[in-house]
């Protein structure tokens, strides 16, 4: 059994470690200026709702070239989202959000992703 | 959920990719970001060189430093060695979820910490992880089951947990707009870190006075606002007058 990637994983470890531990070990960071600290509680949302745009309207082919993607997937990702502000329910969410993806798919009105 | 569904889905790439079993499981262990992995098992995949996937899994998990920084005044009377054990464990799954728990309360429950970074992340994420390496496959087509929808939905109904006002509101939707828009043209990693550096900087434009918020913290009107979706928060089970006691 292979573990080559083994020693990639590793030096991936000591590239991300420092972004993780920078803020948490650093002590003069609870010294910040209220408005540093008002930008940082704003990080959170920001970063997540990017993560979920960039997942589901942004394609790459096989070259790595990003393109913008329009699919079943928006539905769901929305339906996910406004039941869980309205009900406060994510695991609701995701289930309504897998179905939706999973009927589109399975009656071929939408494709598979590549 | 997310992190059991989206380990899954990384382990069946990974196997596709050919890694081995003990690799793809390494990586969960110590790289312990999804976004990255996935990035990792592409790059590997198409032969890219270690130096550009290392730097490229640097840069995409930039954003754990914004997620650090927000965390410290937090952590900030947490001992150093569990500081350290605790940064290992941040993702955006424990993040979201202890600081919503921590503005919740009042304050800071490093308990509640592990809870959200080990059992609710970092288990599910590595039983996946195994279980889609191994078994995948036998699973002919996973996508067809939807497995991938499974981690957007997550960030997004993680990011309502985390939006109290209209500053969060504005950043979310920035940060959205200016990720995908600067992922188009440069990279996943590079769009994801502008949007979460640039959401913020224009939800702070927002007026002080329009983003306060009217409850103080650790009372009971606040924890209800500030409650994760579908997790903790129930105010028939407790007295106000005990919480309210308890934040103080």
């Amino acid at each position: 059994m292979s573990t080559t990637l083994v020693l990639l994983a590793v030096l991936m470890f000591l590239v991300t470690y420092p972004s993780r531990a920078l803020g948490l070990l650093t002590p003069w960071l609870d010294r910040l200026p209220r408005v540093g600290f008002d930008y940082l509680q704003l990080v959170g949302p920001a970063i997540l709702a990017a993560l979920a745009a960039v997942s589901v309207m942004v394609v790459t082919d096989a070259a790595g070239k990003p393109s913008f993607h329009v699919g079943i997937e928006w539905v769901a990702v929305l339906a996910c989202l406004g039941i869980t502000a309205w009900r406060r329910n994510l695991l609701f969410g995701l289930i309504v959000a897998v179905l939706i993806v999973v009927i589109a798919r399975g009656t071929g009105f939408a494709a598979l992703p590549t | 959920m997310s992190a059991a569904g989206f380990g899954f889905v990384y382990g069946l790439s990974a196997r596709d990719a050919g890694f081995s079993p003990i690799e793809a499981i390494a990586m969960s262990l110590m790289v312990f970001g999804g976004a990255s992995q996935f990035a990792a098992v592409g790059y590997v995949a198409s032969g890219l060189a270690w130096p550009a996937i290392v730097l490229l899994t640097g840069l995409l998990n930039a954003r754990h430093l914004l997620y650090s920084m927000a965390l410290a005044p937090w952590f900030r009377r947490v001992p150093l060695a569990r500081r350290a054990v605790a940064a290992h464990l941040l993702t955006d799954e424990a993040f979201a979820l202890s600081i919503a728990h921590f503005r919740r309360v009042g304050g800071t429950d490093e308990w509640g910490y592990w809870v959200a970074a080990i059992a609710s992340t970092l288990i599910p994420w590595n039983v996946a992880t195994a279980v889609g390496v191994v078994l995948g496959g036998q699973i002919p087509d996973p996508a067809r089951f939807g497995v991938d929808i499974i981690f957007p939905s997550a960030m997004i109904g993680l990011s309502v947990g985390l939006i109290t006002g209209r500053r969060e509101l504005v950043a979310a939707f920035v940060g959205a707009g200016v990720g995908v828009v600067v992922t188009l043209v440069t990279s996943p990693a590079v769009g994801i870190v502008t949007g979460g550096l640039v959401g913020p900087a224009v939800g702070l434009l927002v007026p002080a006075a329009a983003a306060r918020e009217t409850a103080p913290l650790g009372t009971t009107p606040s924890a209800e606002r500030y409650a994760m979706p579908g997790t903790h928060f129930d105010p028939e089970s407790e007295p106000a007058s005990a919480r309210d006691e308890d934040a103080r």
